[in-house]
């Protein structure tokens, strides 16, 4: 039964991966779409489009009930779940079959089988694949540190926390237990021995009806933040053959243990010694399966929807070969300086850098809203080389050459680290991001650059836009006058940058006890470029009201500028502490009238499914609180207030 | 049409230009040095003073009321050099762009005598006051003024010569209170901004302005002080009591605005003007997007001569200041001291008057002609001065040189276009009233550092006088000593020439300021968009013109 009209219950990036395909195939694509979402490319490209409305994920993306519902009104004959959402629930799968439709994803007994991390852990160890032993936390024994607290039903790295010592592990418990609760609706939590430096290795296997059983070699994903993959690659760059043998050996009998079909993904964690542990099965396509398909020439989705139509698999193993090295970047917005805070707001100019051969795997356009509700990932980018070098080189210019404003995004991180030794050594492992220092010695200066080019270009434009007098040079005068100046919010931190114009056109530019001479260019492309100290500097610089976003070679920079009168609003009382993003109150631990000491907890707030806790900067009283618990608040928000004189 | 490029002929590698460059350098250094003393540079401690009190500087308070970048023209910024007061006349004046309008701000330095009005800052405000009602340009004053310069005599000083000395009367200032209050009356908005005290005459600033922001905790408006009012009815009464911000803005009714701060007077002032949605009255610039001179400002450096003997050349002039260095020449060949002609200057539209030397029969029924045209098309008039005067001589005389003058000075006396003049070399006698000296209602006069204004040339009037002198021992008889006779007329020469100078002239407030050469057409494009903000309208009417 071959599939004609294929419903895809999922949106953004991944919706349109798989509508790709589907269309390569001549299938017909159904889109649904909760109402926020009605504008999306995903949802334009889609042959049909039905809303799930707009409310809760419950009652959207998580709707089960509802997108069958949308499936059978649209004559849709198979249903393919991208990953997130429902891709990994068995009651799903087998609605989906009941219906009468077409699943594109393994049998709903293998999903639950594997669903469930400890049952997994036994099923493989029990066919010889190594596992990590779980440890009860409940017993007396002596616990050995660091522990990594999981989710039986976990994934993505939610309610993944990692415990460093024994006061730590209750408090740690709870909240992981709060976090399974809200993602996974399962309080189950297993505790393991927290590997430090390893690595995260995964097999990509295919199974068909057939009986065929099929690696397509392996991806290493060691580069996490929040136990979340930001850069993928494939082949892995620490591993040999024989190593390669043996985990595709085992990641194969693992899912042969459970009569799998379709595609899935088993992953392990490698120590340094070689030793390798099986973590868990992905019962769906990953996020990072384009680096499997550029360096294997195969197209995962079309094997899906070949599996999922009774077909066999196209291809034998024998036939697969590693072409060069692909790398994947995941761009999020998110601000690594902030512990990795999603940073949800107006793309306002999303521009790939298309002219490089890059893949670019994205949900988003100029003009996207990216909300609080999902994952903020703006896009994958892949570049595949003949060598690993040249992959991250490349990937790294990408980047850094692409286009994004409005959003604070990861960028940086992502290029510093593809430029990083470590990493082009290959001796990156899952703790690089929290240990290496990635932050070059230039940014300052680089800010500076930033900042100067931001602030003469503005004056320039101020002037040329000037109703009367727009001729007249910039600041000019014939009286004695201080500079001009302006100030900038940059990372919380106020920037003040002077500036006068000479009469040639340069600038006299000055921070602190700092001065030089600048000029200031406007290309045809919309560039600047800033010459100081002998050197030429290229910005893009994006603004909006009071924000500026200055991309220069290395950084992305952003600026607020204050208002030269300060802010002539209503002003926040001193002491009052503010929401750090917009998000949805879980707990509020404090009362009017409370007591609290440096450190303690008053107000947590979630956001994308991860926990903020607010704290108190300072012993003080709680004189007003502003929220309540299930409140959403916008970033920036009043929480609490502190009265921190009253100590003694 | 555009009007073609001037050719420029100018050599700067040719040793007189380097010579003159040099010194006109030395010059703009020197009033360098003294702009910076009369914004303070010598007053050190009492703006330490004044800050460490919170209070911003004057200047301070100018930035921030301007918009960001946009430009300001100050006035007089060397008044009071030369005199018994500080440099700057203990006020700021100048055209400022704030919320995209054009006004005359006038300052208190409440650093220099705590803002007292002396004779010089009397001067100045009074021709704040002038520049506004000449320009329809509405007027905002920052006021911090301990009031009258009521300081009596030092202890050695002669009570007589300080009478003799001090010319300036009471009566006099109250034409301030008149000015301000005439503004309001011809549609011109005033302003008061009150950031410290205002009282006794002072008080009536904002008394007669149309609007008032007063700054809490610093205004202090009273007729009479605690003192005063001790004095007269024996009342106790403190500063606050009698004339502080909050009891105006709750009680008495004369603050309209009372801002918690420096900052938030500054902002709520320019809320102020904002609000006044100013139309300007002139035509404005014919273009917004005007060509810059085809060759550098710094070529106006080395071309005027030490001894204002040299001519200037003028078309080299007017090459760097106007649009594109575009100028139509009218009569290029009659009447050649003068050069006449149009071009545009930032987008305005302006008539050029140019003087060579020494304005003859020809070039003043020349400038007459021209001046009728330029008022006929409603076009401003743009004076450039180097003029040692009208000839004289028997022929000249014959020839009517007393008539063809009287023309020139009747067209400009009856022009009603806008008149800007700039005196780059001489200006001496009649020929500074012709090329539409101060005494013409000239909107705005600006000097260059190499400027000198006198009844004649300094060497002329020494040398006039000895002749004179010969002539009257002749008369009596009397024996000259030649060599006493001779360092006589030197010191003569000497006075007359310190007396001509630039300087001298803007110390007293006889023009609008001292300016580097290079900043020309950016004051003269700051001084016609000024015009512009009122009507700009020719004379179709002129005196009977003898001819």
């Amino acid at each position: 039964m071959s599939i004609r009209r294929l419903l895809i219950a999922n949106r953004g990036e991944i919706a349109r991966r798989i509508t790709r395909t589907a269309h390569q195939m001549g299938i017909e694509v159904v889109a649904i779409f909760a109402d926020d979402d009605a504008n999306s490319p995903f949802v334009r490209e889609a042959d049909r489009a039905l809303t799930l409305g707009s409310g809760p994920l419950s009652e959207t993306y998580l709707n089960s009930t509802a997108i069958i519902e949308r499936a059978l009104t649209s004559r849709a004959d198979a249903i393919h779940p991208g990953y997130g959402f429902l891709s990994e629930q068995a009651d799903f799968a087998r609605a989906v079959i009941g219906a009468g439709l077409t699943w594109v994803g393994p049998p709903p007994e293998a999903i639950a089988a594997l669903g469930d991390k400890l049952a997994a852990k036994r099923i493989v160890s029990a066919v010889g694949v190594p596992v990590l032993p779980s440890i009860e936390v409940a017993s007396d024994t002596e616990l050995e540190f660091p522990l990594l607290i999981k989710a039986a039903a976990g994934g993505g790295g939610k309610a993944m926390h990692i415990v460093n010592t024994p006061d730590e592990l209750h408090a740690a418990l709870a909240v992981a237990q709060r976090e399974a609760l809200h993602a996974f609706a399962d309080t189950t939590l297993f505790v393991e021995r927290y590997l430090q430096n390893a690595r995260h290795i995964e097999v990509q296997v295919l199974a068909d009806d057939h009986g065929n059983l099929v690696h397509c070699f392996e991806r290493e994903c060691s580069i996490q933040r929040r136990h979340q993959k930001v850069i993928e690659e494939a082949p892995s760059p620490s591993i040999d053959g024989e190593q390669r043998a043996a985990l595709t050996r085992a990641a194969l009998a693992a899912v042969a243990a459970v009569g799998y079909r379709n595609a899935g993904t088993v992953e392990f964690v490698v120590e340094p010694s070689g030793a390798f542990w099986f973590l868990e099965v992905n019962t769906r396509l990953q996020v990072e399966h384009p680096v499997t398909e550029e360096v294997t020439g195969i197209d995962l989705v079309r094997e899906q929807l070949r599996i999922a139509e009774g077909k066999p698999i196209s291809f034998r193993q024998e036939d697969l070969a590693l072409t060069g090295h692909a790398i994947e970047a995941r761009l999020y917005a998110e601000d690594p300086a902030h512990d990795y805070l999603p940073s949800p707001g107006h793309l306002l100019e999303w521009a790939p850098r298309v002219d490089l051969g890059a893949r670019f795997e994205s949900g988003v356009e100029s003009g996207t809203e990216i909300g609080s509700d999902f994952d903020p990932m703006l896009a994958k980018v892949i570049v595949h080389a003949d060598s690993r070098t040249e992959a991250a080189q490349r990937l790294a210019m990408v980047l850094a050459t692409t286009r994004i404003r409005g959003l604070t995004t990861n960028r940086d991180l992502l290029v510093a680290t593809l430029r990083h030794r470590d990493f082009l050594e290959g001796q990156a492992t899952t703790s690089f991001l929290s240990q290496a220092e990635l932050r070059s010695r230039t940014e300052d200066d680089d800010l500076l650059d930033a900042a100067y080019a931001l602030t003469l270009c503005q004056a320039e434009r101020r002037r040329s836009n000037a109703p009367i007098l727009r001729s007249i040079p910039s600041g000019w005068t014939n009286a004695v006058l201080e500079p001009q100046r302006v100030r900038y919010l940059v990372d919380g931190g106020e920037l003040e940058i002077r500036y006068r114009r000479d009469r040639d056109g340069s600038y006299l530019v000055g921070h602190n006890d700092q001065e030089d001479i600048a000029i200031i260019g406007q290309d045809s492309d919309g560039s600047v470029t800033l010459q100081r100290g002998g050197r030429l500097h290229r910005f893009h610089i994006f603004t909006s009201a009071k924000e500026s976003w200055v991309q220069g070679a290395g950084h992305d920079h952003k600026l607020v500028a204050v208002d030269r009168f300060g802010n002539r609003s209503e002003p926040v009382a001193a002491g009052t502490l503010a929401s750090p993003l917009p998000g949805h109150v879980s707990k509020v631990w404090v009362q009017v009238g409370d007591r609290v000491r440096t450190g303690q907890a008053l107000v947590t707030i979630e956001a994308m499914k991860m926990e903020h806790t607010v704290t108190a900067p300072s012993p003080g009283v709680v004189t007003e609180i502003y929220v309540r618990a299930n409140q959403q608040v916008k970033a920036a928000a009043p929480l609490v207030l502190l009265d921190e004189t009253g100590n003694d | 049409m555009s009007p073609n490029v001037i050719r420029s002929v100018l050599d700067t590698q040719a040793p007189t230009f380097i010579e003159n460059r040099k010194r006109m350098l030395e010059l703009i250094a020197q009033l360098d040095e003294l702009g910076r003393e009369a914004a303070g540079s010598n007053r050190g401690a009492a703006v330490a003073r004044h800050v460490a009190r919170g209070k911003l500087p004057v200047r301070e308070r100018i930035s921030l009321l301007i918009d960001q970048d946009s430009p300001f023209l100050e006035i007089s910024p060397l008044a009071g050099y030369g005199t018994d007061y500080a440099i700057g006349g203990g006020m700021v004046v100048g055209i400022g762009v704030v919320e995209s309008t054009e006004c005359v701000i006038a300052a208190n330095d409440p650093t220099d005598l705590g803002g007292a009005l002396t004779a010089i800052s009397i001067r100045k405000l009074m021709r704040a006051l002038e520049i506004a009602r000449q320009n329809r340009l509405p007027y905002i004053q920052l006021v911090e003024s301990a009031g009258g310069d009521l300081r009596g005599l030092s202890d050695d000083e002669d009570p007589e010569s300080l009478l003799r000395r001090n010319l300036s009367h009471f009566a006099d200032t109250g034409r301030m209170f008149h000015d301000i209050t005439e503004l309001s009356a011809m549609g011109i908005p005033t302003i008061s901004v009150v950031f410290g005290p205002s009282t006794a005459g002072g008080a009536y600033q904002p008394g007669l302005s149309d609007y008032n922001v007063f700054v809490r905790q610093q205004a202090k408006v009273f007729l009479g002080g605690p003192p005063l009012v001790k004095m007269a009815t024996g009342e106790e009464a403190s500063d606050e009591d009698l004339g502080g911000a909050h009891m105006h803005a709750t009680v008495s009714g004369l603050a309209d605005y009372l801002a918690e701060d420096e900052l938030e007077a500054i902002a709520m002032s320019r809320d102020i003007v904002a609000h006044l949605h100013w139309h300007k009255a002139g035509t404005g610039p014919v273009t917004l997007e005007p060509e810059p001179p085809a060759y550098s400002a710094d070529g106006l450096l080395g071309l005027i001569s030490a001894d204002l003997k040299s001519p200037v050349e003028m078309l080299e002039v007017i090459a760097r200041i106007v649009d594109g260095s575009r100028f139509e020449e009218f009569k290029s060949m009659y009447g050649t001291t003068l050069v006449c002609g149009w071009a545009t200057i930032h987008g305005f539209a302006v008539g050029i008057l140019a003087s060579n030397g020494v304005l003859f029969s020809d070039s003043s029924e020349k400038a007459a002609q021209f001046i009728q045209l330029c008022n006929q098309i409603d076009t401003p008039l743009i004076f450039l001065q180097h003029v040692t005067g009208y000839m004289v001589g028997k022929d000249y005389e014959r020839q009517g040189i007393i008539k063809h003058g009287s023309q020139m000075i009747n067209a400009v006396s009856n022009s009603t276009v806008p008149h800007i003049t700039v005196i780059l070399g001489a200006s001496y006698g009649a020929g500074n009233y012709g090329m539409s000296g101060r005494a013409f209602d000239t909107r705005f006069v600006f000097l260059w550092p190499s400027a000198k204004i006198a009844i004649m040339g300094p060497k002329q009037m020494a040398g006039v006088m000895s002749l004179v002198r010969k002539a009257q021992a002749q008369r009596q008889g009397a024996q000259l000593d030649e060599h006493k006779e001779a360092s006589f007329t030197e010191a003569v020469e000497n006075f007359a020439e310190a007396q001509s100078r630039a300087l001298y002239a803007t110390g007293r407030v006889v023009d609008d300021g001292i300016i580097d050469p290079r900043d020309t057409r950016s004051a003269l494009a700051m001084a016609l968009s000024a015009c512009h903000s009122g009507p700009v309208v020719g004379e179709r009417r002129f005196g009977v013109f003898r001819l």
